[in-house]
């Protein structure tokens, strides 16, 4: 235990130069297409939900964070790559990415819905998206499960860089649905002027069995390197923290009118 | 070999193999139709009547001045967002309805944009025709009409082989940017590979490896048919030397 304590302290040392006990200085990634969870304000700097927590955190930790803008499809590889330190980008936590990246507790909770013209029959279930055209962004949730699920078996998966297009082809009448983080669509479509006459097709899924829940995750989390375990746990606490003393609903306020910490 | 992960390309070769049939027939449609299109208006381009060759200049000027992607997006995005347009999709206009598919888009967008450049480049040819070969049509007797069929043209065409070689290549990288549009074409299939792995070295590599496979194919037939058409603008070879 000591020894495997003290290896990943050297490495910690030689590859970061940052002191394994604590993190002071860390970088954080976002995508900043993803409103109002993070997103580009006009002089070019993030802002959203997941940027004012990840302040929060650093604030309780007492970090100096700095920012970096990363395309969601290369989030993953830039963090192993190390150009940042967190991913702070509304990850949903799965199965998947954790063979690749450790994951914090959630900061909220994350259903899957399908969005389409209101009143629309379709449910999220393979029966009823028989020779339907279902937009998802790719490399989301959303995209694996419909790709795990639905693709190919009379359901065609159409995949976007981003979720901007996809509702963009749902409104021309290009695919006949998209396939959504229930946040994303509720704050970046529905309760928004373009997404008038469009509404959830059936109800929030959250996965029938453990094998679904594995793919549409466990909640959203901040996503950091593998052997980057005291990040973890200082992350780990702060989150904690803020939950405590209610910075965290202060934050959520000022976004949502309802909780989405969930249980 | 720990950076690359041969079973992610094993494992998706069929999505490899379905994205790179899309690129080919997309981009040797575009450059077949562009061709069909690029001849006429080559000559069209050359009019001594403005009102013939200005709406040429204008065409290839807008779309050898704006990149392709900008071209793709303006088609499949921009029309799509079109309330008349979309009122003639539900109408259910098969012209207008065209227009949804993202493949048309891609392919039209591939087409004017190969169109422009090829024509500019026939019509560079036609221009630089050496002038005894057009006095020599003339003194046979032949129409301007008969001398541009049997002479300038089928000569121009021989000299644009070399230029042509480079535009087909070029719209073999160009068409990467079909995934744009959701089109799964080679480019697509690794993006898709990408995502599903996190694994950009083996989606990227393989990929890009079969780009260069067909890349070398085209140079292949391109070298094999400027040794047909264009041998009589090659240097002498050593077999005529020794007759001198």
């Amino acid at each position: 235990m000591k020894k495997a304590l003290l290896l990943s302290a050297l490495l910690a040392l030689s590859s970061v130069g940052v002191s394994a006990k604590e993190w002071k200085e860390i970088r954080m990634a976002s995508e900043g297409a993803y409103p109002p969870f993070n997103e580009v304000s006009a002089d070019g700097a993030l802002k959203g939900f997941d940027i004012d927590i990840g302040n929060a955190l650093c604030a309780e930790m007492k970090a100096k964070c700095t920012w970096v803008k990363q395309e969601w499809d290369g989030m993953i590889p830039a963090l192993m790559a190390r150009k940042f330190d967190a991913i702070v980008a509304s990850m949903s936590i799965t199965a998947e990415r954790k063979a690749k990246v450790d994951f914090t507790h959630k900061y909220y909770a994350s259903p899957v819905v399908l969005i389409a013209k209101d009143g629309s029959p379709l449910r999220p279930e393979l029966a009823s998206l028989q020779g339907k055209k279902i937009a998802v962004q790719r490399g989301t949730v959303s995209d694996n499960f419909a790709t795990k699920y639905w693709d190919g078996k009379g359901v065609e998966v159409v995949r976007y860089g981003k979720q901007d297009e996809a509702y963009l082809d749902l409104k021309s009448g290009r695919v006949d649905a998209s396939f959504v983080d229930y946040w994303e669509a509720y704050a970046g479509f529905l309760t928004k002027p373009e997404g008038s006459g469009y509404a959830v097709a059936g109800d929030q899924y959250f996965g029938k069995n453990a094998e679904e829940r594995a793919v549409i995750g466990e909640g959203i989390g901040i996503a950091i390197r593998k052997k980057d375990k005291e990040l973890k746990e200082q992350l780990n606490k702060a989150l904690d923290a803020v939950r405590a003393n209610g910075s965290y609903d202060e934050i959520r306020k000022k976004y949502f009118p309802m909780d989405i910490y969930g249980q | 070999m720990e950076w690359f992960d041969l079973t992610v390309v094993t494992g998706s070769l069929p999505e490899f193999w379905r994205g790179l049939w899309m690129t080919l027939h997309l981009t040797a449609i575009a450059l077949v139709v562009g061709f069909g299109f690029a001849v006429p208006l080559s000559i069209a381009r050359l009019s001594k009547n403005p009102w013939v060759s200005a709406p040429v200049r204008a065409y290839t000027y807008f779309f050898r001045g704006t990149p392709m992607l900008v071209q793709l997006l303006l088609i499949y995005y921009g029309v799509g967002q079109s309330e008349w347009m979309q009122g003639m999709w539900e109408a259910g206009n098969p012209f207008w309805l065209l227009f949804r598919d993202a493949y048309f888009c891609a392919l039209l967008a591939f087409t004017l944009n190969t169109c422009a450049y090829q024509l500019e480049m026939f019509a560079g040819a036609i221009r630089n025709t050496p002038h005894g070969e057009v006095e020599a049509a003339t003194a046979m007797g032949m129409t301007r009409s008969t001398a541009l069929r049997r002479i300038i043209l089928p000569s121009a065409l021989r000299r644009a082989l070399p230029p042509l070689s480079n535009e087909v290549i070029l719209m073999l990288q160009g068409s990467a940017i079909a995934s744009a549009v959701t089109l799964v074409d080679l480019t697509g299939a690794a993006r898709n590979v990408y995502s599903r792995h996190y694994a950009p070295f083996e989606a990227f590599i393989f990929a890009g490896l079969l780009y260069l496979a067909v890349t070398f194919v085209l140079v292949g037939l391109f070298r094999v048919a400027e040794n047909r058409w264009l041998a009589h603008l090659q240097p002498r070879r050593s077999a005529s030397a020794q007759k001198d």
